[in-house]
Parts: C-alpha cells; sequence; structure tokens
C-alpha cells in the first residue's frame, strides 16, 4: 500500500502550482519548485502503473499473515498493531519477506533511485 | 533598492546597533532572511566598519514562537561561546540581542565561509581533500562538544537521555496515527536493545548531520544550528551522523556519506572523548533512522490539512518509505555480513 499523501492528492497541488506559481513568480526557488514537481509528475505516472499489482500482491500476503480477509488499510494496521504488541515476530514465518516486498513496492514508485533499494534490489535478485 | 526599503521592521534597529556597536560607523549592508528555520529566523548581512566588512549572521526569534523542544537562542548563544572556549570549530558570538535593541531576541555571530549542501560536499572536486578529513573533524568536534562542563551548561537545557527520547518517538508515532508494520517493528528493536542511561548525562547537540556542518576545502569549519540541543547520551550525536538517510547516495561511507564510523570513533577517542560503544551508536543509528522516517510521515497530515499543501510538503511525506528499507537492513538485514559495517 502506497504512503499518503496518493497521486490523486498530489496532482492538484501540481496544477494548482503551474496556474498560479509558475506564471507569476520567476525566482530561483519557483525553479527549485518546478524540478520538485516533475519529479511528483514521475511519481504519480509511475503509481499508476505500478500499484495496483503490487496492491494486489500485498493483500494476497497480508490475508495469508493474518488468517483474515479485509481491506488493506485494515490489514496493515492490523498487522502493525501485532507487531506492536508482540504476537508477531521476525520468527513468524513470512513476516520478513513480507515486510521488505512490501517496502520495495513502495519505494519502486517513491524514489526508484534511492541507493539502499538499489542495493536491496540485487540482493533480492 | 535599500535594505530598509525591503524589511523596514528589522533594517531600522539593527542598522541603529551597528552604528552604536561601531561608534557611529557600522553601516548595514546587504540584509536578506536566510531559508530554514521555521520557529526562528536566520539573516545575513554586514556591518561596514573602520576595518572593513565584517559578515555577520543573525539568528532571531521575531515573537513568541519556540519550540517546546528548542534550546532558545539566549541558550545557544552560551552553548557556541563554551564550545569554543573547548576550541571547538563554531561560529564565534559577536553580540547578544537585548531588549532595548528592539530585534527580537536572539544573537549575532560571524559568518563563516563555507558550504553545508550535502550533494556539492559529497561530490565537487573542491571538497575532495575535505572528504579525507571530515570524518576525522567530526569525532574530534563532537568529543570537544561532549567534554563540555556540564556544571556551565544553562539551566534551561532539558535532560533527554534514551529512555526520555525514546518514549517521546513512541508518543510521535500514535500522534501521527499511521499504521506502518516497519515503523512498529522498529520501535520494538528500539525498546529491546535500549541501553541504560548512562550515569552522567553530556551535552548532546541533537542535530550534527548535513545542513548543519559548514564545510571549507580543509574539512570542517564550523557546527551550526544549535536548536536542539539537551542533555543527554553522547552517542546520540555519533549515530545521527551515521543514519543512512544522511549518506546522500554514498551508502558505503556510514558517516555523512564522506567516512568510515571507525575513524569517526578513533577521532572521537583521540581528542578525550569516552570510549565508544558501537552497539549504543548502533541504537542510536536506528533511532535517528525512525526519528526521520516519522518527521517525514507526519508531513502527510501538514500537507492534507492545507497547512503547507505546497507539492514539496507532499514529496517529503512520500519519503518515509526510505527510511523503511533502511531500518530493515538495521534489523532485519537479507544478508547478514553488512555492507557497511565500517
Amino acid at each position: 500500500m502506497q504512503d499518503d499523501p496518493r497521486a490523486a492528492e498530489i496532482l492538484p497541488a501540481i496544477a494548482t502550482f503551474l496556474r498560479e506559481t509558475v506564471t507569476t513568480d520567476h525566482s530561483a526557488h519557483t525553479l527549485f519548485q518546478a524540478r520538485v514537481a516533475a519529479n511528483a509528475c514521475d511519481l504519480a505516472a509511475r503509481e499508476a502503473q505500478l500499484a495496483p499489482a503490487s496492491d494486489a500482491a500485498e493483500l494476497e500476503r497480508l490475508e495469508a499473515l493474518l488468517g483474515r480477509s479485509g481491506t488493506l488499510a485494515e490489514l496493515n494496521a492490523e498487522l502493525a498493531a501485532r507487531i506492536a504488541d508482540g504476537s508477531l515476530t521476525l520468527e513468524t514465518p513470512e513476516l520478513k519477506a513480507h515486510l521488505w516486498a512490501t517496502s520495495m513496492a513502495k519505494l519502486a514508485v517513491d524514489q526508484p533511485s534511492y541507493a539502499s533499494y538499489r542495493r536491496a534490489l540485487k540482493r533480492l535478485g | 533598492m535599500t535594505e530598509a526599503s525591503l524589511h523596514p521592521a528589522l533594517a531600522d534597529p539593527l542598522a541603529a546597533l551597528g552604528r552604536r556597536l561601531f561608534h557611529g560607523a557600522g553601516e548595514l549592508h546587504g540584509l536578506r532572511r536566510l531559508s530554514g528555520g521555521a520557529s526562528q529566523e536566520t539573516w545575513a548581512f554586514s556591518f561596514h566598519t573602520p576595518k572593513g566588512l565584517r559578515p555577520l549572521i543573525l539568528r532571531r526569534k521575531p515573537h513568541d514562537r519556540q519550540s517546546e523542544l528548542a534550546a532558545g537562542l539566549e541558550t545557544e548563544a552560551v552553548l557556541l561561546k563554551l564550545a569554543a572556549e573547548m576550541g571547538a570549530r563554531v561560529p564565534p558570538v559577536f553580540y547578544v540581542l537585548t531588549p532595548e535593541d528592539g530585534c527580537g531576541t536572539g544573537f549575532i555571530m560571524d559568518r563563516l565561509e563555507g558550504e553545508t549542501i550535502p550533494r556539492k560536499i559529497l561530490r565537487d572536486a573542491e571538497f575532495a581533500q575535505a572528504r579525507q578529513v571530515l570524518a576525522r573533524d567530526c569525532g574530534e568536534a563532537l568529543s570537544l562538544i561532549h567534554r563540555i562542563d556540564t556544571a556551565r551548561l544553562p539551566r534551561t537545557l532539558r535532560a533527554a537521555p534514551g529512555s526520555v527520547r525514546l518514549a517521546e518517538l513512541e508518543r510521535t508515532y500514535a500522534t501521527i496515527n499511521r499504521p506502518n508494520p516497519v515503523f512498529a517493528l522498529a520501535l520494538r528493536w528500539l525498546a529491546a536493545n535500549r541501553p541504560p542511561d548512562p550515569a552522567h548525562l553530556a551535552l548532546v547537540h541533537g542535530d550534527f548531520r548535513h545542513g548543519n556542518l559548514m564545510i571549507g576545502p580543509d574539512g570542517l569549519v564550523g557546527v551550526l544550528d544549535w536548536e536542539l540541543a539537551h542533555l543527554g547520551d553522547p552517542m546520540e550525536d555519533l549515530g545521527w551522523i551515521c543514519v543512512p538517510s544522511w549518506r546522500f547516495g554514498g551508502i558505503d561511507k556510514p558517516v555523512g556519506g564522506f567516512g568510515e564510523r571507525r575513524q569517526l570513533f578513533a577521532a572521537y577517542e583521540a581528542a578525550g572523548g569516552a570510549p565508544v560503544d558501537p552497539f549504543r551508536v548502533r541504537f542510536w543509528e536506528v533511532f535517528g533512522a525512525l526519528q526521520w522516517g516519522l518527521m517525514c510521515a507526519g508531513m502527510a497530515e501538514v500537507y492534507r490539512s492545507g497547512t503547507d499543501g505546497s507539492v514539496e510538503r507532499a514529496m517529503i511525506a512520500r519519503r518515509a518509505s526510505e527510511v523503511e528499507i533502511d531500518l530493515l537492513d538495521y534489523i532485519a538485514p537479507l544478508v547478514h555480513e553488512a555492507d557497511d559495517a565500517g
């Protein structure tokens, strides 16, 4: 499950920036913000492309781990709570693999050039 | 355009202060607001003195805006003076504001020449020599800071060793209210691996990392931004500078993307610091990574509430996932012999 804010929540801010800031303020800070906005467009495109499949895979893993069905948000909340109370640990089969797979799916959207992600990709083969 | 027409509320009293300090000379030049610092303002300017232009920095709080965790500017000025007495590289305090100056509360310090932008420090040829000595410089600076006589520290400085800091982090996670399995696992790990609070607390800088370290071609020039200073476990500072989020691509160089832990630790001990316990430092690295992750995750609410609806804010929130990978590398590694063991 991708973190908040999702692409659909970020796109309106990009539109506002293009309409209201780019047209009136040509400072160096606007240039910087424009680069950030371009990166955000890339992120939104990756999210649209990758998140449906990775969300489906994550849901399947969560249902197997927790032994019940539910929404991604519900099951993630339950998983976090059961890790917090110690009833699920790294000794739990498949938990470590699930956490890695889920965080890697986030990074594939959020920041695929992040050095720790590139290194983990190689290690995961 | 004159400074006064741009920022009259500050320029007028500051110009008057310059004339007073330099007996009629001391004309104000080039006043401009620098970025950064939400609760406090930082300004660059110069006084034209009989000996030439004196480049200065003003750190001030215009109104009653102060985070409960911030040390306070009067305290920062005292810490800078004490650190300078120890021989640590810090900007010299030039003047502490009084209410009569009409510039708010805060202090003026000399403006150091150097660079704080990580990518330049880690990539540019100009800093090639600096990169060789920076881990050593950092170890030495922290060693001197941590040996400041705590009896001389302002009474207002809060005491926050590991037990207090971890309780704060747990509260932050609960307040953000975004269940995150990796962050929950990291909190469990921290609770299980927290070393006992040290018997004697030391002055901890609290934000010793890129952005707050002024770097010149020969190495560290000055340690800046003492806003988060507190009494605590000195290993917190050594851990924070090694957090992966501050390596900016140089993940195989744990210290700020430029150095090895053993260089940092050796310099720390050689400058008179207590022997470094690598496991204690590791606790603070994991702590620091999660602290930054929660800071990012918290931005989602700042964005959604409209407090700051900028694209930049949204994109910082989406960096929380970087920290998930880094935390898993620490507490659930894919390979047992960590590549960054240096």
